[in-house]
């Protein structure tokens, strides 16, 4: 158990280390939280209300979170491939799940300085000031967020192990989370077949327990649902990546780019 | 028991032609292969590109699962007790890829020793032990993307040895190596035996494998064609003679017609220069020198000469055999 602890520690920090150092990612994270708070701004002017700005930044800012995972998470496993350190990852005796949630966890960190960004870009732009009513279970809440947009990553990771042209998926369920899982519509305007798949994202827990905590509510069910959801995510992907890693070997895929 | 074992090995892919009319097609890369490899032995697989050398090394290491046959490490099957095969051996491959170039040597090798399971409080002196063998103490805490290929693929050897490994994979290792970083490497491949260790090592030079390997097995497509040490296999061919001529722009079709004529072995051309080099296996008895001259058609000749065979020799003949 310490064993994997350890493991888990120190590949989140190796990851976030090789992440910190990548032009393309360093570059991702200056503009994207700059076009997400502008289009926060946009969406809500009309609106009016300090409230209701500050209800679009959040949820702008967690779109970083859920962008860089779903989109970095796939270019991660491709850069993998093209390095032949995937083939080494898969060959090492640790678990191979120890070794792929903390790299998308790592991801959704980085994704967490989106959020910082872009709510600062909010401030100094357009004059949005961040109000917390509830610090404490707003780090909480960012915390749940982050942890639980990385344990969806890794689902996601677990399919790019198999096909190597999944990363294109990440690419694609980008933007509809952002939209199911209400970063800047309220669920209660998306039709109402679209709520179930809303419910099964830990995402729309995580940015509802961030705006409750921000601004003035109890967002600790929305806490618990979205670890729970990403607790989830985790033994799902554990469950289905033994096999997926076995028809890969069987497959001849690892070593393909 | 042997610590290596392969039984009937065999691996297929399945590969596809084609954009709009797709074909399915299915390349047999490894056709029953065998071979054990006893404790504390350097077992080399001798083989051209494509003969089936990584594919072997890759079921063994447990990438890949054979299509049929069995293979075993130290008793454990690579299929069914993948985990267990994963901890007993190192696997170091050659070439610039396989390492995070982005993070520093020292960072690499932390990571890695993670991974294989190093006991916490021993990675630090194991990777000062490992930087020493390789000859990297001092570097590792640069970036790795300004190593050499040479260091690069120090690096590498230093990877697989880190949980101290029993049995070590190393597949082309030296490959795209300078001479001397070549030479620096093949010793502490010797060395790896001389501390207990049982190697697999695949490669395409013959002097890498007559130099180091205790046994060779000669791979081509995809098949074992010979099995022995460098004296056996040269013996193969002992009885021969082997006639060298330089040509200066070999005409087209000389290796065919060369090798149509009466009591030729095999042939081979090898780039010396501006110069091609005809190199045709003969019986010790039989003297082919004018009749190989006549198939030139009338190109510039520079020295001819005939001598006994070597390992290299040995080797053209067995895959050409296959051929």
């Amino acid at each position: 158990m310490r064993a994997a602890v350890r493991l888990l520690a120190l590949g989140w920090l190796f990851h976030l280390k090789m992440l910190s150092r990548s032009a393309f990612d360093g570059l991702l994270g200056v503009t994207w939280p700059l076009f997400f708070a502008t289009i926060a701004f946009f969406l809500f002017r009309a609106g009016g209300g300090e409230q209701t700005l500050l209800y679009a930044s959040l949820g702008a800012a967690v779109m970083g979170i859920w962008s860089m995972t779903s989109t970095s998470a796939g270019s991660a496993l491709q850069r993998e491939r093209w390095h032949g350190t995937l083939e080494l990852l898969v060959a090492a005796p640790a678990n191979f799940a120890l070794i792929l949630l903390p790299l998308t966890i790592a991801m959704s960190t980085i994704g967490a300085y989106c959020l910082v960004a872009t709510l600062l870009w909010g401030r100094v732009l357009f004059g949005i000031e961040l109000q917390v009513e509830q610090p404490l279970l707003f780090a909480v809440s960012i915390v749940a967020a982050v942890v639980s947009i990385g344990a969806l990553g890794f689902l996601l990771a677990v399919s790019f192990v198999r096909y190597r042209f999944a990363w294109a998926l990440g690419n694609l369920f980008e933007y509809p989370v952002w939209l199911i899982c209400g970063f800047l519509v309220p669920l209660s305007l998306l039709p109402g077949w679209v709520r179930p798949i809303s419910w099964a994202l830990a995402p729309t827990w995580g940015v509802r327990a961030i705006r409750e905590s921000a601004l003035g509510g109890s967002p600790l069910p929305d806490v618990l649902l979205c670890l729970g959801l990403g607790t989830a995510y985790v033994l799902l992907g554990v469950l289905v990546l033994e096999r997926v890693l076995r028809a890969a070997r069987a497959r001849a895929v690892l070593s393909l780019t | 028991m042997a610590v290596i074992e392969a039984h009937d090995l065999r691996r297929t892919y399945k590969t596809s032609t084609g954009t709009i009319r797709r074909r399915s097609l299915e390349v047999e890369a490894v056709r029953g292969v065998d071979f054990a490899v006893e404790k504390g032995e350097l077992f080399g697989l001798l083989g051209p590109n494509g003969a089936g050398k990584t594919t072997t090394i890759k079921m063994l290491i447990t990438l890949l699962i054979p299509t049929s046959g069995t293979a075993s490490v130290l008793g454990y099957d690579v299929v069914k007790d993948a985990r267990a095969v994963r901890k007993l051996i190192g696997y170091v491959f050659g070439g610039e890829r396989g390492v995070y170039e982005r993070l520093s040597g020292y960072d690499n090798l932390r990571y890695f020793a993670e991974l294989y399971g190093v006991p916490g409080k021993r990675i630090r002196p194991r990777i000062e032990e490992l930087l020493e063998l390789v000859g990297l103490k001092g570097r590792e805490k640069e970036r790795v993307e300004g190593y050499s290929r040479g260091m690069k693929q120090r690096l590498h050897v230093a990877r697989g040895l880190l949980h101290d490994p029993p049995v070590v994979f190393l597949d082309e290792p030296t490959i795209g190596l300078d001479p001397v970083g070549a030479r620096e490497l093949r010793a502490t491949i010797a060395s790896l035996t001389e501390a207990g260790k049982t190697v697999l090592l695949t490669t395409h030079y013959m002097f890498e494998a007559d130099a180091l390997c205790d046994r060779i097995a000669v791979i081509a497509k995809g098949e074992i064609v010979a099995q022995g040490t460098p004296a056996d296999l040269k013996a193969g061919v002992a009885e021969g003679a082997v006639v060298e001529v330089e040509v200066f722009g070999i005409p087209d079709g000389t290796v065919e017609r060369v090798r149509e004529l009466d009591g030729v072995r095999a042939v081979g051309v090898e780039e010396r220069d501006q110069a091609q080099v005809l190199v045709v296996q003969t019986p010790a008895d039989v003297e082919l020198t004018h009749a190989i001259l006549g198939q030139l058609d009338g190109a510039s000749v520079g020295r001819v000469s005939r001598r006994e065979p070597t390992l290299e020799d040995a080797y053209v003949a067995l895959v050409g055999e296959s051929e």
